[in-house]
């Protein structure tokens, strides 16, 4: 942990107080210091699969173009319409940031390095991730507008929706790994989590993204709906805190998707000791958060946004029962298959030739994860199989009866019946 | 221990207002202020506005939230049962089940009554 | 005094604060919506204080299912039944007897905790206990969830939630579907 730097000769309390703060300072700025880069990068990638350059005048490359962008919101005049809660209206954007802020706190960034592992970390984030959704509240009620409120009431109704499958899919690691501390979760995935159980790491992402409110589920700031939704009445810096605030959101989900099912910071030579050990964990953690943001942007990009009543109806009637029947399905093979780290371990230590290469390959606590990972991977194509089947039907239900309206010829009443002679004489 | 932990949750809590509000600091002193009665007037595409703030409040908002706390509680129910599984016998299974088919039956009777739809 | 011993009690001085005074606020304040607000404050209160009695999966359930949950419900409940824009004049002619019911209840329950702890102990004992061994470690999720499913513990009222919240959440959707 980041307090060891300070213990020289100082008094131990002060010492570990500072390397605290300096620690939350450290864990803090990170997302900040990314969102700069990402909010250039996103622009770029949109240009490109839009088959345009994107920024490219504002230094070499456009790089320039977040500091531009920030300059502009800085410098933008602070208008609060007449009416509105003065010291709520305020205070909404900062809680925005806030609530995204406080996610990192519990972040493994490497073996070593860790802003707070409390045990029930799993369980904080999404604690603190509910504060958006009030931030978004309160910015719609205090603005004073029949359209903010409407727009934060859709949008809270979205947030409060996908935060369900969310958490239950959060539920399928804490179950594999057996805490809910984020660090555990990451030491506990000898196999990647995603190999066992695609299916809950699909549900976390997709809920996630709507979480955020990217696209397709980006209702909230759809420009061409209710015009900008909750955040019409806000100007200059304070709509920049909204928008950071989603940006910073969207990276953050991406780290997420990886700790808890890419493994996180695991990969070879993160167990390293030290420092070294440390930057090659925390390398690790970023390639695979980036490329799942690059994911992220390529969505966005393609996928045309979705109705609200269809983004309810997708989240009520498709992802929570799945998420529900998900984790039932996992539970049972996990306990049917519990991983036996000593009998793997007397495996690893006994085997000879040929076994004992692949042991040392994957080790012994994969090689202990491996039943369960190959059951649950086969159970959960299964219940995809399942899952498409149903929904083809249901499609094909939709389909007839559709047709079966189009093709219905229409009935006249005999008082409607067109007459050949004309109504006139 | 974990006291320390919970020290720099604290600590995050209190400093994380800061990040924010530099920015709006910043802005405070380089942006311009010409208050304005027109340009504080409340938005409506640019007519006049009609009535105070209030809109028709669908009770379907109400409902969404209701079905939303309901398995809020009962996913808290279920993440100490999660952290414990590997430890517990297989008929820890069988209550979740039930748990959770009490709770399948809850969905679906929402589902039927159309307290799940939009419109 | 040791110095973790001086945080937790200014841990506990201020989230007491902030419990008792957003409490105070939430039925002083005279706008509805403020009321909500001021109910989140106290709510945080509630949670640290948890945090404090070394419970940190209850702090976490309360902010989650308190603060993200429920509120919200408090304020759509607020937004459904009323207009909420404005402030209201205090109705209540009774508050000098209610003020007195408070005031002899607090006394009574201030009375009996006092008996029950402090006065038995030599002196005031610090909250978080910082022995070795203490009450904070990973494994109370662990028994927690095991007394859950236990049948000899907590089995049954485990079900039984599972069966009152079917219960409310049919009441609930029935009677909201009227008024709709």
């Amino acid at each position: 942990m980041i307090e060891f730097l300070t213990n020289a000769g100082w008094n131990k309390d002060v010492a570990t107080f500072v390397a605290i703060v300096l620690g939350v300072i450290a864990v803090s700025s990170f997302g900040l210091i990314w969102i700069i880069f990402s909010i250039w990068l996103e622009r770029k990638i949109a240009g490109r699969i839009q088959d345009r350059v994107g920024p490219n005048r504002t230094g070499p490359y456009g790089l320039f173009q977040t500091f531009a962008d920030i300059g502009k919101l800085l410098t933008k005049e602070d208008i609060t319409p007449e009416g509105a809660d003065k010291f709520v209206y305020n205070i909404a954007p900062l809680l925005s940031v806030v609530a995204v802020i406080l996610i990192w706190a519990v972040i493994p960034f490497s073996s070593i390095w860790i802003g707070a592992d409390i045990n029930v970390g799993a369980l904080y984030f999404t604690a603190v991730g509910s504060f958006g959704t009030l931030a978004i509240l309160l910015a719609g009620w205090s603005s004073n507008n029949k359209y903010a409120l409407l727009g934060a009431f859709r949008v809270t109704a979205q947030l409060i929706s996908y935060e369900v499958p969310m958490v239950l899919s959060i539920l399928v690691p804490v179950l594999l790994a057996g805490t809910m501390s984020m660090q555990g979760i990451v030491q506990a995935q000898h196999i990647w989590y995603i190999f066992a159980v695609p299916i809950t790491a699909g549900i976390f992402f997709t809920s996630s993204l709507a979480e955020v409110g990217r696209s397709p589920f980006d209702l909230i700031e759809a420009e061409s709906e209710i015009v900008a939704g909750f955040n019409i009445e806000y100007t200059g810096m304070k709509f920049g805190m909204f928008y950071a605030a989603e940006f910073i959101h969207a990276f953050t989900i991406c780290v997420l998707t990886a700790v808890l099912f890419l493994g996180g910071w695991r990969g070879p030579g993160a167990n390293l000791e030290g420092v070294v050990g440390g930057i090659i964990g925390f390398g690790f953690l970023f390639v695979k958060s980036a490329a799942l943001y690059f994911l992220v942007m390529l969505i966005r990009n393609t996928v045309p946004r979705v109705r609200i009543d269809q983004m309810m109806a997708f989240n009520w009637k498709f992802l929570v029962p799945l998420s529900l029947v998900n984790v039932l399905v996992v539970a049972l093979i996990s306990r049917l298959f519990l991983p036996d780290y000593g009998a793997a371990q007397n495996m690893a230590s006994t085997a000879t030739g040929l076994g004992a290469f692949l042991i040392s390959l994957i080790g012994p606590g994969a090689l202990a994860e491996l039943p369960r990972t190959i059951v649950s991977l086969i159970a959960n194509v299964g219940l995809w199989w399942v899952v498409s089947e149903l929904l083809h039907r249901y499609a094909n239900l939709e389909r007839r009866k559709v047709i079966d309206l189009v093709t219905e010829p229409p009935q006249f009443s005999p008082e409607q019946q067109p007459t050949s002679a004309p109504a006139g004489r | 221990m974990q006291v320390n932990e919970w020290i720099f949750i604290a600590i995050a809590i209190l400093a994380s207002w800061v990040f924010p509000a530099m920015p709006l600091v910043i802005a405070r002193f380089l942006q311009p202020r010409r208050p304005n009665k027109i340009k504080q007037e409340t938005y409506e595409c640019g007519i006049e506005t009609v009535g105070t703030a209030w809109v028709q409040f669908k009770v379907q908002y109400y409902l969404y939230a209701l079905v939303f706390l309901v398995f809020d509680i009962e996913v808290v129910f279920l993440f100490p049962w999660a952290v414990a599984y590997n430890q517990l016998p297989l008929f820890a299974f069988v209550e979740m089940g039930i748990f959770i088919a009490l709770l399948g039956v809850a969905l679906a009777y929402a589902w039927r009554k159309g307290a799940l739809e939009w419109g | 005094m040791q110095n973790v011993d001086i945080v937790q009690w200014v841990a506990f001085i201020v989230l007491s604060v902030l419990t008792l005074g957003g409490g105070f606020m939430v039925a002083r304040d005279r706008n509805l919506f403020h009321g909500a607000l001021w109910l989140l404050v106290s709510l945080f209160g509630v949670a640290g204080l948890f945090v404090l009695l070394a419970a940190p999966f209850l702090a976490a359930v309360q902010v989650l299912v308190y603060m993200g949950a429920i509120v919200i419900l408090i304020i759509f409940a607020i937004m459904l039944t009323r207009r909420v824009m404005g402030e209201r004049e205090q109705t209540n002619n009774q508050w000098p007897i209610g003020l007195a019911m408070s005031a002899l209840a607090f006394l009574v329950i201030a009375f009996i905790l006092w008996q029950a702890t402090v006065s038995t102990s030599a002196g005031v004992r610090p909250l978080l206990p910082s022995a070795p061994g203490g009450a904070v470690s990973i494994d109370s999720i662990v028994t927690f969830g095991k007394s859950l499913v236990d049948p000899g513990q907590y089995a049954l009222p485990f079900e039984l939630a599972s069966l009152l919240l079917t219960g409310a959440m049919i009441g609930a959707i029935v009677i909201a579907r009227e008024e709709g």
